[in-house]
């Protein structure tokens, strides 16, 4: 079907390639800031009751 | 030799009415089915299930369990509430409710990447129905992940259609060591140790601690390493489903696309009889618990023979096996799907090996720990933090704008390998090559006409004909666009369509 064709833009077949990995050769002061993004942006969402979001997530157990 | 083979992965979302922990969870996950069933214009009265080929207590050991001896969560085909609903999809899939929770069991695939698209289409699906029932307040959440962290735990299960004829005592005896190690590649990462969380900290996987036995029927209590559920859905003699109960609900693209596809070419070379056994592990369920509870992935395993080896050094060997096999086999040149699987999995075991954290881009664990690691360091928070506890379970949220997982890849920060686009026109569209499509595509083109449909048949309604009408399909590789496409696209009404059916056929 039409809709189906796949992009592979992260192909790589001739092995291991380092070039996927630009986070390995990050310094580590980048690796900070990186991480601080991040955190930055999920306090933005993150349930504003911790304690009581997971004192609420209960589950039946499943298969 | 290729990493294709008919599979698929089937998700039980946890299930949360914000503010009320003890609202109904049958209730709810009924509401969301309902919910994405009205949103897509399909009766629950119609594309219901067809239980007619269930057998969920047959052994794959070669004996049924009696039905006194089993446990009332194990009897799937037996509905004792009617109004609970059951759909299937245009995409092929089956939405219901199972137990407590809502299920999306993906429509039956061939490769790896369709698995991963097909699984993300379900969680549009959740989306979906979540975003229906927001209008009512309180609304249903909806979580992609497989354990409270109290002490319940419900399942992604991955199933692997594979030949009869190949010994399962030797499925066994591979996959064991495979899925003790198997973690550490595509695990979902999760706060606290034991079953309960009773003990602060971080492992591996969200399922590990959940399995106490290295072989059984069982899928709630007592949960085996390698499961012998055996109910093919296709012709019995000549197909097996090996059902997967030990993976996790992913969010990494890569992860998931590992999860499988590396559990189908192991599984190729246990059909081809090419392994030995000296793989094997001593105290696998005990060392299944370790793996999982070493983020510094240091833990050694001990083999049967004496030798003690890391899991990523254990997957490693799987892994050199695997590539020689393939090359042996394909003549060095594999096709596009196992070269991928290929690909990953030795890049993903260097960064492993290297450094864990290397693996951020691509394991769900991973990317998980380097989040609440942030946070431990800029808050001084301790792993028995709530807020911690807070952002594992939010990390599966299904909506995009609450999600974790789903913020980290929205900005980048994990590897994407099926683009969304794809993944969206896979909510209403079938895969090509299985028997999905045929299903599918008769809901998409008859839905006045399909009253019932499961994974080997579709029942149909005939104007005119006092009988229903069924469809068999135990073959899963038949029923595909290229076989039945110009028939069915053909078939002006459902009569048309059987008629034609019976004459191609």
């Amino acid at each position: 079907m039409a809709g189906q064709e796949q992009v592979r833009p992260q192909r790589r077949d001739d092995g291991p390639d380092e070039g996927d990995a630009p986070e390995a050769a990050t310094a580590p002061a980048a690796q900070t800031s990186e991480i601080d993004d991040i955190l930055d942006e999920i306090d933005g969402v993150l349930e504003s009751n911790a304690e009581e979001f997971v004192r609420g997530f209960v589950q039946k157990g499943g298969q | 030799m290729t990493v294709r083979r008919v599979m698929g992965i089937e998700t039980e979302y946890g299930i949360v009415v914000p503010g009320d922990p003890s609202a109904n969870p049958m209730v709810a996950s009924g509401d969301v089915v309902t919910a994405y069933a009205r949103s897509r214009g399909i009766r629950p009265a119609r594309a219901s299930w067809d239980y007619a080929d269930e057998a969920p207590l047959r052994d794959a050991r070669g004996f049924d369990m009696g039905r006194g001896e089993a446990h009332p969560s194990q009897l799937t085909d037996d509905v004792e509430d009617p109004t609970l609903a059951n759909v299937v999809l245009t995409n092929g899939a089956r939405l219901y409710v199972d137990h407590a929770h809502p299920e999306y069991s993906s429509p039956e695939v061939t490769t790896p990447r369709d698995v991963v698209t097909w699984d993300r289409a379900g969680e549009l699906v959740m989306r979906e129905a979540v975003a229906r029932l927001a209008t009512v307040p309180p609304g249903v959440n909806l979580y992609k992940n497989n354990t409270d962290g109290k002490g319940a735990s419900y399942g992604t299960h991955e199933n692997y259609l594979m030949s009869r004829s190949t010994p399962f005592a030797s499925v066994v005896r591979h996959l064991v060591p495979f899925f003790v190690a198997r973690q550490v590649m595509c695990g979902s990462g999760r706060v606290g140790i034991g079953t309960d969380s009773r003990t602060p900290g971080y492992q591996v996987a969200q399922r590990s601690d959940f399995f106490e036995v290295e072989v059984g029927l069982e899928t709630t209590l007592k949960r085996p390493i390698v499961n012998t559920r055996d109910e093919p859905h296709a012709v019995a003699d000549r197909y097996r489903r090996l059902h997967v109960i030990i993976g996790d609900a992913n969010h990494a693209d890569v992860a998931n696309l590992l999860k499988v596809g590396t559990t189908s070419l192991v599984l190729a070379m246990v059909e081809a009889d090419v392994l030995a056994d000296d793989l094997a592990v001593r105290r696998p369920v005990p060392t299944l618990h370790a793996v999982s509870h070493d983020p510094s992935l240091r833990t050694r395993l001990e083999l049967v023979d004496g030798r003690r080896m890391t899991a990523v050094e254990l997957l490693w060997e799987y892994h050199d096996r695997t590539a020689r096999f393939v090359d042996e086999r394909s003549g060095g040149a594999p096709d596009a799907d196992t070269a991928e699987v290929l690909h990953w999995w030795s890049t993903v075991l260097d960064r492993l090996g290297r450094d864990p954290m290397e693996a951020r881009r691509e394991v769900d664990w991973v990317a998980k720990l380097a989040v609440l690691e942030g946070y431990r360091e800029r808050d001084g928070l301790g792993w028995g933090d709530p807020r911690l506890k807070a952002v594992d379970l939010q990390w599966s949220d299904v909506r995009p704008d609450r999600g974790i997982a789903h913020r980290l890849a929205a900005s980048g920060r994990l590897e994407v390998l099926v683009d969304d686009a794809a993944v969206a026109r896979a909510v209403t569209e079938p895969p090509t090559d299985t028997r999905a499509w045929f299903r599918g595509t008769c809901l998409t083109r008859f839905p006045e006409n399909v009253v019932a449909a499961s994974w080997d048949s579709v029942i149909f309604e005939v104007p005119g004909r006092r009988m229903l009408q069924r469809v068999p399909m135990l073959e899963p590789q038949r029923g595909t666009e290229a076989g039945i496409g110009e028939v069915v696209r053909g078939a002006p009404d459902v009569e048309t369509l059987l008629t034609a059916l019976g004459s191609a056929d």
